[in-house]
């Protein structure tokens, strides 16, 4: 027992470790997210003490950027689950040390999840009053309660999941099946219900037309297949051009798949949903017009709703064409998808069921300076945890950071393993 | 990171001590760092007293608990407006739900609601929060759609149009109460929604939610002059508000549960604004959707079931 605690300690301390040494360019990629981090820092504390005025928030547009980029990235962690699907029920190889990546994406984009909800929040310091027992979850009726539960719950699946997996793999121990795959069973099921959950946030606003449709849930399922695995594509190159971890085209080409039929599927349900606002003709279509032709003078979100969509419908041509098999083109086709999947999910939806108000009145909102530089700052901190995450699971699943070298000289940078052998796949 | 990069005396203890250094100055950056970042904090007048960070939730609170609190709050008042406040905690009356009923064709748009509320509420003068919305509306529609909320007429009423105040309607089924994550706001007994300021987070989930735009949030740290607070105060109605909190029309709690009327009643010129109570028989809004043949509750259609209804006299 006391062994065991030891030896998990030092896992811990060995992991803390390496992820503070590395050569200049992970310190430089580091210290430009710390000082990302720091700019975001200073804006909130700015706006924890003036108040949520700071932003481009208003009481007519009462939600901004900051639900937008939460919205998006609760579909880039449920996206995760498009590479455990495969992986867990049809055993593809390509894919099975490449979950892990995946996961760890999740968990680094709850995390951003739950740092974007926070800083929304006109009271963080209660935030305790949301804690079931302590304060007064409104569970089941408030789909914001469901929220909380099930995002809280799927960072604990996947940080189980991902730590024991790990933890195992230092150990060069074979994981026992009852530890984790009931989990990742759960966490497929999660996966889809965290989205899901979220969609219904909006489309449970009878008040608000252009949320409450239930196409929304679909689409956001869509879409969030098409970016989350867009990212992993880019995320996995980056890894493999960073470090010496064998990443085989094959599995990004995997990859490409899921991309490729999600994103005509999204496309399939815009164009669906523009069908309905624009030929019945009805007052309802109101915020459509607005956010696709604009109305009354009022335009903003027009250019912005137009490059998602020319974004989208240009990453899918190439997708569907037998080019993007080079990574090249793929690459092109994932960034466009990020892009246009983000304008589509905070400008193109989360803002226009805003305008106009219930009442009819038009107020337009920008983000302000300061909105933007929390969310970098959020963006940052993600992109920091991620980097972490990596840089630990990367040598631990090369068997370089292993139990068996436990008291060698401690590895640095991404020296090819000369400690100990790099050992086969074991789960 | 792909670079292997191996310096023969990258255990030498001089580098050793070198690299020691770097991370110890590094460090102490990264701190100075941290803390120039959190220096607006020092600003922050308003920080939450343990007392008040763990005050329990309006319906779990004792009459002592609530005692505690009033006196509280008195005194936070009392320090930053210089008045002693008359703040009560009062309950919903056995046997009453409040109606309110709104003659159309009287209105005249002069928005004297509007203002006398906001004196009432006590709500923030700057930047200023209002609960009533008066909208122009031209001759025939009921499509707030076409109305028309910063009309700046010298006279009112402009012919050809007709005014439609908006505010809480105080509905039997209301959607902000059933989003809200925290119980923050709910109805009560006598069928006013009211809202716990002390336990709102500020997400604004029922603000997106409300199909009337009722609900106003309080983006910054509300502004009230010294001689403009009305002292007299109810706990779930018109006491100060802090920033980053949730309000709304509460259908003057603190002169309805005390046998009084709302102050946007009182004020009106024409005599347009009717209120009650629907289940004496007796009472004027009980005689309104008795008699009239035609009244309207606003988006019927939402299944909100407002307690809020606009008639016509001819
Ligand atoms: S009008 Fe709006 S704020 Fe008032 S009870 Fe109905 S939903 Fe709630
Ligand atoms: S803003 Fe306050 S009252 Fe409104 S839903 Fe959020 S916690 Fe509830």
């Amino acid at each position: 027992m006391i062994t065991a605690a030891r030896n998990y300690l030092v896992f811990l301390r060995r992991c803390a470790r390496i992820a503070f040494v590395g050569d200049w360019r992970y310190y430089a990629w580091m210290g430009g997210l710390t000082i990302v981090i720091l700019f975001g820092i200073n804006a909130y504390a700015k706006q924890l003490v003036d108040g949520l005025i700071v932003t481009g928030m208003s009481d007519e547009v009462s939600w901004g950027v900051y639900i937008a980029n939460f919205t998006f990235l609760v579909g880039v962690a449920a996206a995760a689950v498009m590479m455990v699907i495969p992986v867990y029920i049809y055993d593809n190889e390509e894919l099975h040390d490449l979950v892990i990546f995946g996961e760890l994406l999740a968990v680094a984009a709850i995390l951003m999840c739950l740092s974007f909800v926070t800083v929304d929040l006109g009271r963080p310091d209660r935030f305790w009053h949301l804690i079931p027992g302590l304060g007064q979850l409104n569970f089941p009726r408030s789909m914001l309660s469901w929220d909380v539960i099930v995002l809280n719950g799927y960072l604990l699946l996947n940080v189980h999941i991902c730590g024991y997996l790990l933890y195992c793999r230092y150990q060069d121990k074979k994981p026992s099946k009852w530890f984790y795959i009931p989990f990742v069973f759960i966490a497929i099921v999660w996966a889809i219900s965290i989205h899901t959950v979220t969609a219904f946030l909006y489309v449970g606003l009878g008040g608000r037309p252009f949320w409450n449709a239930s196409i929304v849930g679909p689409r956001f399922l869509a879409s969030a297949f098409t970016a989350g695995p867009a990212i992993i594509i880019l995320a996995l190159q980056v890894i493999r051009s960073y470090t010496n971890y064998r990443i085989t085209d094959k599995a990004l080409l995997t990859l490409r798949g899921i991309v490729q039929v999600s994103m005509i599927i999204n496309v399939f349900l815009l164009v669906c949903e523009i069908f309905k606002e624009f030929y019945s003709g009805t007052t309802h279509g109101v915020s459509a017009k607005y956010l696709f032709v604009g109305l009354h003078g009022h335009h903003a979100l027009v250019p912005w709703i137009w490059t998602a969509i020319g974004f989208n419908l240009i990453a899918m041509v190439i997708l569907v064409l037998p080019v993007s098999r080079s990574l090249k083109y793929l690459n092109v086709a994932c960034a466009l998808c990020i892009v246009g999947i983000w304008i589509e999910k905070g400008m193109g939806l989360v803002i226009p069921g805003f305008i106009p108000t219930p009442l009819g009145a038009f107020v337009e909102y920008l983000p302000s300076l300061n909105e933007t530089l929390v969310c970098l700052g959020i963006w940052a901190f993600g992109l920091l945890c991620y980097t972490v995450f990596l840089r630990m699971a990367v040598p631990i699943l090369q068997g370089r950071l292993a139990k068996a070298n436990e008291g060698q000289p401690e590895i640095q940078g991404d020296e090819p393993a000369s400690v100990a052998p790099v050992s086969p796949a074991t789960h | 990171m792909s670079s292997p990069f191996s310096s023969p005396d990258k255990t030498s203890d001089a580098a050793m001590s070198r690299r020691n250094f770097l991370r110890g100055t590094a460090a102490l950056g990264g701190l100075t760092a941290l803390a120039a970042s959190l220096s607006p904090l020092l600003e922050l007048d308003d920080l939450t007293s343990t007392e008040k960070f763990l005050q329990k939730y309006y319906k779990e609170m004792t009459p002592d608990d609530m005692s505690k609190v009033i006196k509280r709050i008195s005194n936070e008042v009392e320090r930053q407006y210089g008045v002693r406040p008359h703040v009560r905690d009062l309950k919903p009356m056995d046997g009453v739900e409040f109606v309110y009923c709104l003659n159309l064709t009287r209105c005249i748009g002069c928005r004297k609601c509007v203002h006398a509320c906001v004196n009432e509420n006590n709500q923030s003068r700057n930047p200023e929060i209002q609960y009533i919305r008066v909208l122009k509306m031209p001759h025939g529609s009921m499509d707030v759609e076409k109305g028309n909320h910063t009309y700046d007429d010298k006279h009112v009423p402009d012919p050809g149009y007709f005014y439609m105040p908006i505010q809480c309607q105080q509905c039997h089924n209301p959607p902000c109460v059933k989003v809200c994550p925290v119980n923050a706001t709910w109805q009560e007994k006598d069928g006013i929604t009211v809202i716990d300021y002390d336990w709102c987070i500020g997400c604004r989930y029922c603000e997106a939610a409300c199909p009337y735009w009722a609900r106003r949030f309080n983006w910054t740290k509300p502004q009230i002059p010294k001689e403009r607070l009305n002292p007299n105060m109810a706990y779930l109605g018109n006491r100060p508000r802090k920033q980053g909190v949730m309000e709304k029309c509460h259908f003057c709690i603190q002169r309805t549960r005390d046998g009084r009327y709302p102050a946007c009643l009182e004020v009106c010129p024409v005599g347009a604004r009717k209120f009650g109570n629907i289940l004496d028989p007796n009472s004027e809004v009980s005689y309104i959707l008795r008699e009239k043949r035609v009244f309207i509750q606003l988006k019927e259609e939402m299944g909100t079931n407002p307690r809020f209804f606009y008639y016509f006299d001819k």
